[in-house]
């Protein structure tokens, strides 16, 4: 009984924290029994990525518990990643160079104008002012064969890796929601938390009942069954999340409903990329995982799309 | 002094750079001999070539290695020498006037008999399409003299993509250094040449 008033004797950011961990834990028993029930298959895939996501959620919860800056700088980082690993799968130009210099550099400025909390340059300054400048700097090296693909690339790597992924941070400097004890800091915890649990159920719904498949030219093992199967348990476990937010039931659900399916798009328009590149992962920085972006990609659809929705109807 | 400046260079800015930057991936470092003297030979197309491959060695060792590099380009002004003396502890060669007076060899076999490694770039300029060009001769004379020199094939990739020739902002492509097995290349020039230059090539598809 003691256990349960402690709990409820918890921060909401703490409560998050002990729920994901207890999750984890509950999942590597699992794991634990599976191997010595069944040790003759091959379990090194599932250990691995599970051993990631306790790295992951280790890291994750840390930062987030430092201060705002580190977490700010944190967000900048992974953007940082994000996007060179994206560059690094595309077939640049050699007159690129100069583009995809000042390119790297909105990282900074971009985190800037979130921790200076400047939102209306946050939200201009990349779909704006890089759009605007980016194209002439490509001028500005007389390359024309090639100049279109060139800037579209780089724009969209813009967009999707600094600015979609800046809006994570941007929650952070939000202030509390008025009238209610959920703050941006909550809120982010919830957004991060329900989109990568999607992701697991999208996958373990598809393994084990997996049979048409939805896009099989883009993502070969995605189904019908891990979609629709994942949307339907998202949607359900948000409930178990709405002391992180000011949400009332119906809402809940529905905005749990647009992560999910937003974060299954983030997830196939990535995979689209890998396909038109050749390349199967983004990287090895994760084991099991493949890189950062094969792990960030469903929240460059769920962050702008949750931030803009809650911003709508929550800050008025 | 230098080498202990060298020492903090790579320790402070270096090594942060490749991991955090660059993102540098190493595949096959335990091929790399345990004991000097040996040659790593690679192919090259950026400045980043000879700094990852450095990179790569223990900071106590940063001494016993002597990047190889043309007398014509790295000693042109005072400036450009002794930082490259200083960060990179370069052997520079005069590759132009090789008189009788003053043989290039000479420099390569007094560092070997220090027990000192060296990084050769056969092809004597950095490649500006990716593609590897063709090999100067100047490796095969040492091979000719110490047959018993372990030759390290490397395979360096995106180098030239992060800092190309002409460029002085480094772009963080991730970049991969990929080592093969040590060779001790056999038969007249033309096939030693060939059977390093093979090592290199294969390199490029493995993992």
């Amino acid at each position: 009984m003691s256990l349960l008033e402690w709990f409820e004797g918890l921060s909401a950011a703490r409560k998050a924290a002990t729920l994901i961990v207890g999750l984890l834990g509950f999942a590597s028993l699992i794991v634990f029994f599976l191997k010595l029930f069944n040790p003759q298959k091959n379990w090194d895939e599932l250990t691995n990525r599970l051993k990631s996501w306790w790295v992951m959620v280790g890291v994750f919860f840390i930062v987030l518990a430092l201060n705002r800056m580190i977490s700010i700088i944190f967000f900048a980082f992974l953007s940082f990643w994000a996007l060179k690993e994206y560059v690094t799968i595309l077939d640049t130009r050699r007159a690129d160079h100069r583009a995809l210099f000042w390119s790297f550099l909105t990282i900074p400025i971009q985190y800037y104008w979130i921790g200076t909390q400047w939102y209306g340059m946050f939200i201009i300054f990349i779909p704006v002012y890089m759009f605007l400048f980016l194209p002439m700097r490509l001028v500005i090296a007389k390359e024309t064969a090639g100049f279109l693909a060139s800037s579209s690339k780089i724009h969209w790597g813009l967009m999707a890796f600094v600015f979609g992924l800046s809006h994570l941070a941007y929650l952070l400097v939000m202030p509390a929601v008025p009238g209610s004890s959920a703050t941006g800091h909550t809120l982010l915890l919830f957004l991060v938390i329900l989109t990568e649990m999607n992701d697991i159920f999208q996958f373990l719904w598809g393994k084990t009942l997996g049979k048409r498949k939805i896009l099989p030219t883009v993502s070969p093992k995605k189904t019908w069954e891990g979609f629709i199967g994942g949307v339907v348990t998202t949607t359900i476990v948000s409930l178990f999340l709405r002391f992180l937010t000011p949400f009332d039931v119906p809402a809940t659900m529905l905005i749990a409903f647009v992560i999910a399916v937003s974060g299954f798009c983030g997830d196939v328009v990535m995979s689209a990329i890998k396909r038109d590149a050749g390349v199967k992962d983004f990287g090895d920085l994760i084991p099991g995982h493949g890189g950062m972006l094969d792990r960030v990609d469903s929240l460059c659809y769920t962050a702008p799309l949750f931030f803009h929705i809650v911003r709508y109807f929550y800050y008025g | 002094m230098r080498d202990l400046i060298r020492i903090l260079f790579f320790l402070l800015i270096v090594r942060p750079f490749m991991v955090l930057f660059i993102g540098l991936r190493v595949y096959g470092k335990n091929n790399i001999p345990k004991r000097h003297p040996f040659v790593v030979v690679a192919n090259h197309s950026s400045h980043l070539d000879t700094v990852s491959l450095l990179y790569l060695f223990p900071l106590r060792e940063l001494k016993n290695i002597r990047p190889v590099a043309a007398a014509d380009y790295f000693e042109k002004n005072w400036t450009v020498s002794s930082l490259s003396h200083t960060f990179f502890n370069i052997l520079s060669i005069n590759r132009r006037c090789a008189s009788k007076h003053e043989n290039p060899l000479a420099h390569l076999e007094k560092t070997i008999a220090l027990k000192q490694s060296l990084i050769f770039f056969p092809e004597g300029t950095r490649s500006l399409t990716g593609e590897m060009s063709s090999f100067h001769s100047g490796i095969t004379h040492l091979i000719e003299k110490h047959p018993e020199l372990p030759i390290v094939p490397v395979y360096l990739c995106n180098m030239g993509r992060s800092l190309p020739k002409g460029e002085f902002v480094p772009i963080p492509f991730f970049c991969e250094i990929k080592i093969g097995e040590t060779l001790f290349p056999k038969g007249d020039r033309k096939e030693q040449l060939e059977m390093i230059r093979n090592a290199i090539l294969a390199l490029k598809g493995t993992k």
